[in-house]
């Protein structure tokens, strides 16, 4: 089966300073790949790039290929890039509006939508981040009256209602109460087969937990990736065990 | 000298209570003068009624409309190009050396004293394109009297706009002009609407300019090309001219009572546009 995405050599400079160095994977669709390792290891980078969200901000070089479906994404155009591989943020940002308009953001850029479509979409989203029961009764109240785990649940249903095709998320969950985490680690593995999720977490545990395959970055470099449970237990290289064993990091 | 903490902490509250007292008793000193020598003037004859004898007698209803009408022009022509200049400062340009000029430019066009303004309008507006004293002439040379204002708090309000909302949008496949109408500008429509009505209070307070481009007449303008009096050059004349100080205080206290409408008026509007956002 082919890559849904694939990375091939991919190195990255921001303001002259290298980020990442040589990074070579695949990531399968319909599955939940894990991006561990410290600070600074270039994890947040690789989701800007490929989504080109890194593009509307700084001075960057890039190098390598980025492949969707087999296609380079800067050769995609980037509005529709941007809606087929979503990204999620490590402190929630509900836009300053309602819960509906919030959700309704997304497929409101592509097109005129009709009310009644649009409501389906909107309960749908809802329904998939696990949020509906709890705010259906106040749509038109604003999104910032949440609390934090219902903020980042309704991001992930305002990423859903434009059907990406990859939802990247970055730490999501590292502002969150254990609680809230388990909700949304439940709606990922929920979701598993209907798309495919990246994740970059600074929680190995979350990683263990939830991930089919696991990547390990150090300073810019992919030092290992494989499936899970192998990473966990039996890592092949010497500072992947040292990170995943809390000895570093 | 030593002085006890409490002591000290004393000593400050009262000198900074003293400053902040002492500029509201002008404020209130101002209010409350043009208040009692004006208040009493003000009758519906005098709101609706034509002058007469030059202003000494009669109403200032043509003033009213006429300070109505130019300073919504003036608003209406300095907001889209203000606003427009500020979203292509803050989003369409990196900071640079440029952008640092163009911003001192505004900064240095807010300190221009009106009269200058006045003058440069007469000579653009009045003679070389002739207009003629007119609400136009004097609409667009108030318009550029205030764009600097509305530019630099409009710059500041769009700045203000945590850049992680625009992030949202780009990565739901928000294209940058759809970014900026739905996300950034209503963010900043406080920011901007304040000021907007900075302008619209310095447009209708404004004598020299409108001196200088609309003219002094005291007939009901009915077409652009008019010439109009505004209560506050109407003020000035029956002041300067001693034709009637009661009436001039009449005027005066309208002025400050429209001013205060404005400002209240424009709170209310905020208060409903960002309501949802809360």
């Amino acid at each position: 089966m082919a890559a849904k995405i694939a990375v091939r050599n991919l190195a990255v400079a921001v303001n002259k300073r290298l980020i990442l160095r040589g990074v070579s994977f695949d990531i399968e669709a319909n599955s939940i790949v894990s991006v561990i390792g410290p600070a600074h290891s270039g994890k947040t980078t690789l989701l800007r790039v490929i989504n080109r969200l890194i593009e509307t901000q700084r001075e960057f070089i890039r190098s390598g290929d980025v492949l969707l479906d087999g296609e380079e994404v800067r050769r995609i155009d980037i509005d529709a890039l941007r809606r087929r591989v979503g990204l999620i943020f490590a402190t929630p940002v509900p836009l300053r509006a309602t819960i509906f308009d919030n959700i309704a953001y997304g497929p409101r850029l592509k097109a005129r939508q009709r009310k009644s479509r649009l409501a389906d979409v909107v309960e749908r989203s809802l329904r998939a981040a696990f949020l509906w029961d709890e705010v259906k009764d106040r749509l038109s109240t604003s999104a910032l009256r949440l609390s934090g785990g219902q903020q980042q649940r309704l991001c992930i249903a305002r990423t859903i209602a434009v059907d990406p095709e990859v939802i990247m998320m970055d730490e999501p969950t590292s502002g969150l109460d254990p609680i809230s985490t388990a909700q949304i680690e439940n709606a990922m593995r929920e979701l598993k087969r209907q798309y495919t999720w990246v994740l970059v977490t600074n929680n190995v545990k979350q990683a263990a937990r939830i991930s089919d395959r696991v990547a390990f970055f150090l300073s810019g470099e992919l030092i290992e990736m494989g499936e899970a449970a192998q990473v966990f237990t039996r890592p092949k290289d010497s500072r992947t065990d040292d990170y995943v064993s809390g000895r570093i990091g | 000298m030593l002085i006890r903490p409490l002591a000290r902490q004393r000593i400050v509250w009262v000198l900074l209570a003293t400053m902040t007292l002492f500029t509201l008793v002008v404020l209130f000193f101002i209010i409350g003068f043009i208040t009692s020598k004006g208040a009493h003037v003000i009758t519906p004859e005098f709101l609706f009624g034509m002058p007469e004898r030059m202003g000494k007698e009669g109403g200032i209803l043509p003033t009213i409309i006429a300070t109505i009408y130019i300073s919504l022009l003036a608003i209406a022509i300095a907001t889209p190009i203000g606003v427009g200049s500020a979203v292509y400062l803050t989003e369409y340009t990196r900071e640079s050396a440029i952008t640092k000029v163009i911003r001192f430019g505004a900064d240095a066009l807010a300190g221009v004293p009106s009269i200058i303004f006045g003058l440069f309008g007469f000579i653009l507006f009045v003679i070389r394109l002739r207009m003629g004293w007119s609400l136009a002439a004097g609409g667009l040379t108030l318009a550029f009297m205030i764009l600097p204002t509305i530019i630099r708090t409009s710059e500041e309000a769009i700045r203000a706009v945590p850049y992680n909302l625009r992030e949202v949008s780009y990565s739901l496949g928000g294209a940058k002009s759809q970014t900026i109408m739905r996300v950034v500008l209503p963010n900043a429509l406080p920011g901007i609407l304040t000021g907007i009505i900075l302008g619209m209070g310095r447009s209708v307070a404004e004598t020299a300019v409108v001196i200088f481009t609309a003219g002094s007449s005291l007939l009901i303008p009915k077409s652009l090309f008019d010439p109009a009096r505004t209560m506050a050059v109407h003020f000035y004349i029956l002041a300067r001219e001693g034709l009637s100080m009661e009436r001039a205080y009449g005027t005066a206290f309208l002025l400050i009572i429209a001013i205060l409408l404005i400002n209240v008026i424009a709170y209310l509007l905020m208060y409903r546009l960002t309501r949802k956002m809360r």
